[in-house]
């Protein structure tokens, strides 16, 4: 399974060390990272590979939006297939 | 990079437009609850809704936290209860709209539908009471809702039961007076009704389907609306492209939902309605999408059309994505649902038949509005039956959802909260139809029922 992690807002020192620790710390590998900063916010997106996942989705997420409110910024995950089931068929 | 663009463009869709799958209805089959002894049949039905959607509410805010999609609401369609309650010999079937309620409230549905009869060719006993057990049963519970079909393409329209629901809503507005005729709000009357609507408040689960399935509504007029400010200015073919392919991510991400309920419950997939269900939230409105393609307000010269187009190329970019597109899919035009209805009835400039002209080219009918409370039952049976006359010869569903709001006239407005909203109190005809319809008896089916 598949996840997509999206932080958006104000840009700071260390978001994504912020967000790639818990990862880290949940097992979560990091395949693919793109961000950009326009007119100073910051936007970043991860593709990540969540089968090896240490802990049920619920409480990464959970964790995920613990650290945005921490850090002033939307951090959200969502499983990848919406994505794509939206603009494929 | 695409992947990239897509995940932007879903997420503003799904924050900013207000996307939203509007409902996860689960259809359960009550044939075998039915029994000779009344409260053995009421058991036999709660015990297997219970069974059947225990984990309903689970699986639905399960899904909404993985794909951060919300799902709005959970709930229950079931065979129409005139069919299951009549072998019982009982002459009121209050009883059995208590257990559905009781069972609602167990799983945590917020409404079950299904207090429901087809009578477009005629009555059988159970039909009759049923329909006569309508008011009480809907001013007693909290979560059932009820349709009746009086007509179809086929067999035409039964005008004695046009007659009877005129009556019947009348009842109902009265039993629930003093929370502005509320009940009515719970109460759909149909031609051509669907067996696979998931939709409340006219969902039920049709005899000719499985015993257990999972239907999905997906909405999203701010999406629709979205799109179209895109493309300002552009001529209208290119105002029907944008709003299909609008209409196709939208239908893609309720079948994905779809799948995912129905493989974690155990529980086929049935169809996906994509249908604009508004919501009286600013930017959630299907008169908003009118007026995006040049209209000054909803409900002037031209507003037909604009619903016409809306409404076919929403059902062209569903049934691109989806090959389980069921239930109405096309866009809905409740009046005390929808911001800009609401407001353009407020301005003078949507009238009450501008909507029923409406209900020629959208996907249902003449939905939540209000009428003063002293309409007669005569002048109810007769909106009614052009409602039913509209169905019947274009070969589409048709509904009427009319509120005669007890004790206010125009003027007025009708409170209903949440997300039945409020309304203005809309004049009607003030010349009468009843010599027309105490006549009674039926419309016959059109020529066109001959297709065979």
């Amino acid at each position: 399974m598949k996840g997509i992690i999206t932080v958006i807002g104000k840009d700071k020192v260390g978001i994504i060390y912020a967000v790639t620790k818990i990862l880290a710390e949940n097992n979560v590998n990091v395949e693919d990272i793109s961000q950009t900063v326009l007119q100073d916010y910051f936007t970043m997106m991860m593709l990540v590979n969540l089968s090896k996942l240490n802990c049920d989705f619920n409480n990464l997420k959970c964790q995920l939006e613990k650290l945005s409110e921490e850090i002033g910024l939307s951090v959200k995950i969502q499983r990848e297939e919406i994505f794509h089931y939206m603009h494929n068929i | 990079m695409t992947l990239y663009h897509n995940i932007f463009e879903t997420i503003s869709m799904i924050e900013k437009e207000k996307l939203d799958i509007r409902t996860i209805t689960m259809g359960i089959s009550l044939i075998d609850c039915i029994d000779s002894s009344g409260d053995k049949a009421r058991g036999k039905i709660h015990d297997k809704i219970i069974r059947y959607a225990m984990n309903l509410v689970n699986v639905g805010n399960e899904i909404e936290n993985e794909f951060g999609i919300p799902i709005i609401n959970k709930r229950i369609a079931v065979t129409p209860v005139a069919l299951i309650a009549s072998a019982s010999g009982e002459d009121n079937y209050v009883e059995f709209a208590r257990t559905l309620d009781q069972a609602a409230k167990e799983v945590g549905v917020n409404f079950i539908g299904g207090f429901s009869a087809l009578v477009q060719k005629g009555f059988t006993a159970g039909d009759r009471i049923l329909i006569e057990s309508i008011p009480q049963a809907l001013n007693e519970t909290e979560r059932v809702c009820s349709s009746v079909n009086i007509a179809n393409s086929k067999a035409g329209i039964n005008m004695d039961a046009v007659r009877l629901m005129g009556k019947i809503i009348k009842r109902t507005a009265y039993l629930s007076r003093y929370r502005d005729s509320l009940g009515c709000a719970k109460l759909v009357v149909f031609a051509n009704a669907v067996e696979d609507n998931p939709f409340m408040a006219g969902a039920f689960h049709g005899v000719g389907e499985p015993e257990v399935v999972i239907n999905v509504g997906v909405s999203g007029p701010g999406a629709v609306k979205r799109a179209l400010e895109k493309a300002k200015g552009e001529p209208l073919h290119v105002v029907a492209e944008n709003i299909k392919k609008t209409a196709f991510k939208i239908t893609r991400a309720g079948q994905l939902v779809g799948n995912e309920v129905s493989r974690r419950l155990g529980v086929p997939f049935g169809i996906l309605d994509l249908s604009l269900a508004p919501t009286p939230e600013i930017g959630d409105s299907v008169a908003r999408i009118l007026e995006e393609m040049g209209l000054e307000a909803c409900g002037t010269h031209g507003t037909t059309a604009a619903l016409a187009l809306l409404n076919d190329a929403v059902k062209k970019g569903g049934i691109m994505a989806s090959s389980s597109v069921g239930g109405l899919s096309g866009a809905f035009i409740p009046v005390s649902e929808d911001e800009g209805m609401i407001q353009a009835v407020k301005s003078g400039a949507l009238t009450f038949d501008k909507l029923e002209a409406m209900t020629s080219v959208c996907s249902v009918g003449l939905d939540m509005i209000a009428i003063p409370g002293d309409t007669s039952e005569s002048t109810i049976a007769a909106i009614i039956a052009d409602e039913a006359a509209i169905g019947v010869i274009n070969n589409k569903t048709t509904a009427v959802r009319i509120i005669p709001v007890h004790g206010k006239d125009v003027g007025d407005t009708a409170e209903f909260g949440g997300l039945l909203g409020h309304a203005p109190i809309m004049p009607v005809n003030k010349f009468s139809a009843e010599e027309f319809i105490n006549r009674g008896g039926r419309i016959p089916a059109p020529i066109h029922s001959f297709r065979n």
